[in-house]
């Protein structure tokens, strides 16, 4: 089963006095299913079938009218196509996981 | 078909591993070193003494992620499970399997002639860029061992069986150090001794064949095997007979071959390694990490399945070994097809 690799980020309007209810919960969502590399911005490793589940969770965890949702459709060679600088190295879940 | 899921290796002594949402968060000395989603995982390994959460427990059980501990040595101490899973109807067949002596001998002889034919492929690839003082030995132990793949096809009884299966192993680890080259022929090494390790080399095999052993517990557990049940192995309280039997044709292409590589291309050195009062020899913490990230790595590496002639990753090997074993035992094949390097 191949793999998919989507780039998830999210502008929540946390001035809405729903806002941070719902920052939370697509942060949670996108926790489960990925690592996170920045603030609002999580690489997803994910089988079809997990990625329809979190799909279908952020769009309906969103509010259309207030907040934007973008997903990137990556190659899987991401790690070797992508440049890290300063902090937070994220962790690559596909790779040796040694502590 | 399993997917290749990762293996989260716990090496720090103190870890503190617990649950956030759907995710593992390893603590270490009060600092938050990661989080790796449960999906991602099919087992945890301590390698130091870790604390783990009960929720984080009943998470991995419930997801069929096997928790396991082992000992500074890299000895095999406990494992975390939940109800055996499979099929009940394939366990029976196992054991009856086990206690009939015909299907035993034939499983056990596929097993060591497997085991044997790697060992024996092993040489004779590392003949071809040997120096020239190193040739001799590789040839003379090929050529012994194809003799004991002779008289294995021969052997009707399990015991001469077993017999050839630790004469094989003897020979071929006499000729294990014509295989180091350069600065790696620094290491001595006078055979196989284990229990604990007594030098550098052996440290570094022991400590590979435990986490193959665990690999190959997991894919038998995976396709509803019995791990302790085994052919070649008998059984003995505690020890994972059937994983030592699938794990047999496995020892030279995976750890031996890895080992080697590390001590040739100088990744690790005789310095790397500890020497404790009682005479067990232990990487130090730094050898271990290289060792894992080798091990972790070369599972990565792909390779034709000689049965099923798929192309396949060294990892995913022993789960298709264990589908194949099982497909054996339920009569779907006529005898058990060894993992052979060409």
């Amino acid at each position: 089963m191949r793999k998919v690799t989507v780039l998830v980020c999210y502008d929540v309007k946390v001035s809405d006095p729903e806002g941070p209810r719902r920052l939370r919960r697509i942060a949670r969502a996108c926790r489960n299913h990925g690592v996170r590399v920045q603030y609002s911005v999580f690489e997803c490793v994910l089988e079809p079938k997990d990625w329809v589940v979190l799909r279908a969770r952020l769009l309906d965890e969103m509010d259309a009218e207030r907040d934007s949702l973008r997903f990137y459709f990556l190659s899987e060679d991401v790690a070797r196509k992508t440049e890290h600088h300063g902090t937070r190295v994220p962790l690559d879940v596909e790779g040796p996981l040694i502590l | 078909m399993t997917t290749a899921l990762n293996t989260l290796f716990i090496t720090a002594e103190g870890t503190r591993l617990n649950k956030e949402g759907e995710c593992v968060v390893v603590t270490i000395q009060e600092e938050k070193k990661a989080e790796v989603p449960l999906r991602h995982l099919r087992s945890v390994v301590c390698l130091a003494r870790a604390w783990l959460t009960p929720e984080l427990m009943e998470s991995c059980v419930e997801a069929g992620i096997h928790v396991s501990f082992f000992g500074m040595t890299g000895r095999f101490l406990a494992r975390v499970e939940g109800l055996p899973g499979g099929n009940v109807l394939l366990r029976r067949q196992q054991f009856r399997a086990a206690d009939d002596p015909g299907v035993t001998l034939r499983l056990a002889r596929a097993i060591v002639v497997g085991k044997v034919a790697n060992a024996r492929q092993f040489l004779q690839h590392a003949r071809r860029d040997a120096a020239e003082e190193a040739r001799l030995p590789l040839e003379e132990a090929s050529r012994r061992l194809s003799e004991h793949l002779r008289a294995l096809e021969r052997a009707e009884e399990l015991d001469p069986v077993r017999g050839l299966e630790g004469i094989a192993a003897r020979d071929y680890f006499e000729a294990f150090p014509a295989l180091l080259k350069g600065d790696a022929r620094r290491f001595s090494f006078d055979g196989r001794n284990r229990r604990p390790p007594r030098d550098p080399l052996n440290a570094l095999l022991s400590f590979g064949y435990a986490l193959l052993a665990q690999d190959c517990a997991g894919a038998l557990a995976g396709v509803g095997l019995d791990p302790a049940v085994g052919f070649l192995h008998e059984d003995r309280p505690g020890r994972l007979s059937l994983a030592l039997d699938l794990m047999e044709e496995l020892r030279s292409p995976v750890v031996d071959r890895l080992v080697l590589s590390l001590v040739n291309r100088a990744q690790l050195k005789p310095e790397d390694f500890k020497t404790e009062a009682a005479g067990a020899v232990l990487l130090k913490d730094d050898a271990r990490k290289t060792f894992l990230v080798a091990y972790q790595n070369a599972k990565q590496g792909s390779v034709q399945h000689p049965f099923l002639g798929q192309q396949t990753t060294w990892g995913l090997v022993p789960h298709l070994q264990a589908l194949l074993l099982a497909r054996t035992l339920r009569g779907e094949l006529d005898g058990y097809p060894p993992f052979t390097v060409r």
